[in-house]
């Protein structure tokens, strides 16, 4: 904040920088050397795509960066967008043996960072190299962590792909949904660049599902359908009054946010409430304090235990002056054409289960962010078996009509992570392989 | 009272500290400096007849670790590269300046007597407290039939020695190069030449790295590069191993000895000390962080002086002595082994592999009822090789715990499975003396 009290353009802008500042190359080193180069290591256990990371932070002690980052790449071809997203603290980082003597664990999303930065930055050519063309075509639809992961595997491995992606550019929620003080200067985009470079993925755009596009032509154009589509429909309060001005999914501002460069150009409430308890309530909620909002309250309906978002990310609002508030749930919207406040009732356990008291409160508010979970399009999905209201799925990513795999968000185990996206897609062009193509499973 | 105060060779000093004869000790300025930071003196910068030698641009190479830490230098610089009245003018003034510290002369010479006799007494009259004889210089002063050249002769090391002894009543300590194969006979050349101490070691020859783009060693002048003399602390154990040979020989173990090799710390002056030292010669380290280090190094010799109990160093100087000896005099029979502190272990598994790979299978790794790994020894197999506790990343979280096997001392000479032995006993004897079950 400029000294003056008054929040400039630049205080914006500013704001939404790199959360974590990138290693320096001696900062690099300096974090290496804390790891001890685990035998049979619980970080790799811990991480869903089973990267190497004892053998990747030896190779940055050797200085063997760039084989760092092949060893990352080599698992995890979005090692880049996890190394900045990844809810590190609750995977590699959780199991860290650093732990027990030093109380704290290696910064491994860091130094995964400095070693994937290292090959983008360089510009060199593209680490892997395509197997022989097998003849064999594969539709991707969704050019989100899951599909692009998937197209990138497939291609690795020899066959040619088409993505099929509903909005004007590539990386999904990388692109649209993470917070921007995540993924400064363009990152979702470069590392799009850069997976593309392995040669045999065309991407093509504005292709919906169930409009300008369907499930049965593709079947029948392409030798296997990877299904990576996430979840479009956000959940709604269920209140009356919803659709007054001010009201809005948070998807949608994270989004709006995401595609405008100058960010003191969006507009913010003065007092905004954000509901939900999820990584994207508090990527909302710390934005829009960033954006200069006066009063962020978060509320959720249950307590600090039940919110799925990390103790880091609950830890993170706070400390940007986010009010948690807990044990509250939304009753009603009030306000004339714009909303003007929000009233919960609150809520308690009881018997197990949550019950409201009959308590009520009121919050003023101009603008009100709902973040609370998203579910998946199914009718755009012909006759497919859906579960839970996800894609159903075998343990080889195969849904239930032949020749349709999926994976990322919008299957049954789909659990809102990037790296279980990556992983999914990575496994899914593995299995349509062996069971398509005969090609065997081998890890790469 | 002060407790480091000692004697080397006759030379009382203010405490076993000097520099060492290297760039930091080759001119007015970095000695001075040098005493004011509380060094007890110092060897001067190796003097030589005019005219001086001339010195490379691009002089130290360095090994480091992979921390950044530096392990060990290698220089291929040479003797003072200033007129020899510059330096003996510059010696008699800080004689003056600072008559409670140690100056030593360093020499090296031309292989003719004359000049041998003729600079020793011009370095002589300069004051100085005693001689040191530059004869370990490893490359460059080699090439003119000078330092190593002269070391790795006996019968010149105890020509030269006795050259100067033969000219100037100070004492004279006979600097050794360790790039020898038996430092014991240069030790004894020194000692029928009449020296009054040894001072070891001096570098070893080397190669720091080599450049992968200019494909030369390094330091590299104008492309190209030539072996140096490494020190630091990598050549400790190297000095350690030289100076107790030299102290439990009878034929040498009267020569005083000025340690040198790698000595950073206190803790590593109390360990040549111990070994029969009777004072130490620092350079690296000096290099490395500047003269300040010799505070710790005084503080922290004598906190060890006093929890041990020492009121001096000549308390527990050469105390390590006796319990170095040859491997056949070592007890075959005793047993360690390994044992792992659960509550310290931070499950990282280097012990495990380690000797899984490359020792004997002896550390198992399991998964445990809360998802964490279990270590353990399997005390059959474990050998005592020491291996895991030394890749344990935690402090003490290994230690080794000697078992008593109830077996009595015996040695390998002794030992019923020498087939050199020359007193065979019983098989029944040797099962018994051994405690191997042949089942």
């Amino acid at each position: 904040m400029s000294t003056t009290g008054k929040v400039t353009i630049d205080d914006i802008n500013a704001g939404f920088g790199d959360l974590h500042k990138p290693y320096n190359k001696s900062q690099a080193l300096l974090e290496a050397s804390r790891c001890t180069y685990c035998f049979d290591a619980p970080c790799i256990k811990a991480c869903p795509t089973g990267i190497d990371i004892p053998t990747f932070i030896h190779q940055i002690r050797t200085q063997n960066v760039k084989g760092a980052a092949k060893t990352i790449l080599s698992e995890n071809i979005m090692g880049g967008t996890c190394a900045r997203a990844c809810p590190t603290e609750v995977l590699c980082e959780r199991a860290c043996v650093r732990h027990h003597d030093q109380g704290k664990p290696v910064e491994i999303g860091l130094l995964q960072r400095f070693a994937v930065d290292h090959l983008l930055d360089s510009s060199e050519e593209h680490p892997f190299v395509r197997a022989s063309d097998t003849g064999k075509n594969i539709a991707v639809v969704g050019a989100g962590p899951a599909g692009l992961s998937c197209a990138h595997r497939a291609a690795l491995l020899g066959h040619k792909i088409t993505v099929f992606e509903a909005k004007p550019k590539p990386g999904g929620l990388n692109e649209y949904g993470l917070a921007a003080y995540k993924m400064v200067d363009d990152f979702a985009q470069k590392e799009v660049d850069f997976l593309l470079g392995i040669g045999g993925i065309e991407i093509i755009y504005e292709q919906y599902l169930g409009q300008n596009l369907s499930l049965e032509k593709l079947r029948s154009e392409f030798d296997a359908v990877f299904l990576g589509i996430g979840l479009g429909l956000c959940n709604q309060l269920g209140l009356e009054s919803e659709n007054l001005s001010g009201v809005y999914d948070a998807i949608d501002f994270i989004e709006q946010l995401r595609q405008t460069n100058d960010k003191s150009t969006l507009s913010v409430g003065q007092n905004v409430v954000v509901i939900g308890g999820g990584n994207t309530a508090i990527d909302a909620a710390i934005q829009a304090k960033r954006l200069g909002a006066k009063n962020v309250t978060l509320a959720y309906r249950r307590g600090e235990d039940n919110m799925t978002a990390t103790d880091w990310e609950i830890d993170l609002a706070r400390k940007n002056g986010v009010d948690v508030r807990l044990w509250l749930s939304p009753i009603e919207l009030s306000g004339e054409a714009h909303v003007s406040s929000i009233t919960f009732e609150q809520t308690t356990i009881e018997a197990g289960r949550l019950i409201g008291t009959g308590i009520h409160e009121k919050i003023e508010t101009d603008m009100v962010l709902k973040a609370v979970g998203q579910k998946l399009n199914a009718s755009v999905l012909s006759d497919i078996v859906i579960e839970g209201g996800k894609i159903k799925i075998n343990d080889k990513y195969q849904t239930s009509i032949p020749g349709v795999y999926a994976g990322g968000d919008c299957i049954d185990t789909g659990e809102d992570l990037t790296v279980q996206s990556v992983e999914d897609g990575k496994r899914a062009a593995h299995a349509m392989g062996h069971t398509l193509f005969g090609i065997e499973f081998k890890e790469v | 009272m002060n407790k480091l105060a000692c004697n080397i060779a006759g030379i009382d000093s203010i405490n076993p500290f000097w520099l060492a004869s290297a760039p930091p000790t080759d001119k007015y300025i970095n000695v001075v400096r040098a005493f004011e930071a509380g060094w007890g003196g110092v060897v001067w910068k190796t003097l030589g007849i005019d005219p001086p030698v001339i010195n490379m641009s691009s002089r130290y190479g360095v090994h480091h670790d992979r921390s950044r830490n530096v392990i060990g230098i290698n220089n291929i610089e040479l003797i003072t590269d200033r007129p020899l009245e510059t330096n003996l003018r510059e010696i008699e003034q800080i004689r003056k300046e600072w008559p409670d510290r140690v100056i030593i002369g360093s020499m090296m010479a031309p292989l003719d007597e004359n000049t041998w006799k003729e600079l020793a007494i011009k370095i002589a009259n300069s004051g100085v407290h005693g001689i040191e004889l530059n004869l370990g210089c490893p490359h460059g002063m080699c090439e003119r039939g000078m330092g190593s050249a002269i070391g790795q002769v006996p019968e010149l090391v105890e020509q030269t020695t006795r050259w100067v002894k033969e000219v100037v009543d100070i004492p004279v300590f006979t600097k050794l190069t360790p790039n020898i194969t038996d430092i014991l006979v240069a030790a004894e050349a020194a000692k029928r030449g009449g020296a009054d101490a040894v001072s070891l070691i001096n570098t070893v020859n080397s190669i720091a790295t080599v450049d992968l783009d200019l494909m030369a060693p390094t330091p590299t002048v104008d492309g190209k590069g030539t072996h140096g003399g490494y020190c630091g602390s990598a050549v400790k154990p190297i000095a350690l191993h030289m100076v107790g040979e030299i102290a439990r020989n009878p034929e040498t173990r009267n020569l005083q000895i000025s340690a040198i090799g790698g000595i950073e710390t206190w803790r590593d002056a109390a360990e040549f000390i111990a070994l029969g030292a009777s004072g130490v010669q620092v350079c690296t380290a000096a290099m490395l962080y500047g003269f300040r280090i010799v505070d710790d190094m005084i503080a922290g010799l004598e906190n060890f002086l006093d929890e041990k109990g020492y009121a001096s160093l000549s308390a527990f100087q050469g105390k390590a002595i006796p319990n170095v000896v040859n491997w056949n005099e070592l007890n075959i029979n005793f047993d360690t082994k390994a044992f792992i502190n659960k509550d310290s272990c931070i499950e990282c598994g280097r012990c495990h592999i380690a000797c899984e790979d490359t020792s004997h299978q002896a550390i198992t790794m399991q998964q445990n009822a809360s998802g964490g790994r279990d270590f353990v020894v399997v005390d059959d197999e474990c050998v005592g090789c020491n291996l895991c506790k030394h890749v344990c990343p935690v402090p003490e979280c290994i230690e080794m715990r000697p078992v008593d096997n109830g077996l009595p001392v015996l040695t390998w000479p002794e030992h019923p499975k020498n087939p050199l032995r020359v007193d065979i006993v019983s098989p029944e004897n040797t099962l018994a003396e051994t405690g191997e079950n042949h089942e």
